[in-house]
């Protein structure tokens, strides 16, 4: 997975390209949790993502609490397969998705 | 009219053959052709069955998985079984979390084999001669 990361301000957009799963989520985790204090506003562009297992959700989970005290999250041009697994797991519910 | 196909990987059930896993399983399920969508959602359904066996089966220790992929033609149809003999373990057992809470009280826990649940057509299990099998069924 490639994680591309673009700041303005206190607005953060992460890029994700390839696979989010149980071997590449620790590695988002770990961005975002050197980054995700203070943000205002956080968007996950997945336009490049193919690919997301629980693991993901997972780390999506805790970013969307963590934006929920101090500012907002969005999910931008996630495919069709990825808006299905939202779906079945209720998450199209809990995120902001574009 | 050609037979049922049925290939088979022996595999220390770690993380980290995760890749090794999933490379096996799509050059089996590619011999049957499934759309991209379902080859995704079988991919999901391995990766979420075969990271449970390794992080809970043999804990503290590792051991073995056997993974079988049956391709039947009619109906047209793909089987994935997982086979361990580790720490009986019945993940259909478990309640299904509960989809509809908020953030704040969303857990994670359980998701994976939900995830499992809702996107194959059948999921099976049984303990048997000291090992788990979990068949998953998906129509093609």
């Amino acid at each position: 997975m490639t994680i591309n990361k673009k700041a303005d301000g206190t607005e953060l957009t992460v890029s994700l390209e390839g696979r989010l799963d149980t071997t590449t989520a620790p590695e988002l985790e770990a961005e975002m949790n050197s980054c995700i204090d203070g943000l205002t506003k956080l968007t996950f562009d997945m336009a490049a993502l193919d690919y997301i297992s629980s693991a993901g959700l997972r780390v999506l989970l805790s970013s969307q609490k963590a934006m929920n005290k101090n500012g907002s999250m969005i999910i931008k041009n996630a495919n069709d397969d990825l808006m299905e697994i939202f779906e079945v797991t209720g998450f199209i519910d809990i995120f902001t998705i574009e | 009219m050609k037979g049922p196909l049925e290939m088979e990987l022996s595999i220390e059930a770690k993380t980290e053959n995760l890749y090794t896993v999933l490379a096996f399983i799509d050059e089996q399920i590619e011999k049957a052709a499934p759309p991209m969508k379902v080859q995704m959602q079988i991919e999901v359904a391995v990766e979420e069955i075969f990271v449970n066996i390794s992080q809970y089966a043999y804990a503290p220790n590792t051991g073995m998985a056997v993974i079988r992929v049956d391709l039947a033609d009619d109906p047209a149809e793909i089987r994935i079984s997982f086979i361990d003999s580790g720490v009986p373990y019945n993940p259909l057992a478990k309640d299904d979390p509960d989809v509809t809470l908020s953030v704040e009280e969303r857990q994670i826990g359980g998701l994976g084999i939900y995830m499992v649940k809702k996107s194959m057509d059948d999921i099976f299990y049984e303990y048997k001669d000291g090992k788990n099998c979990l068949t998953i069924t998906k129509r093609i």
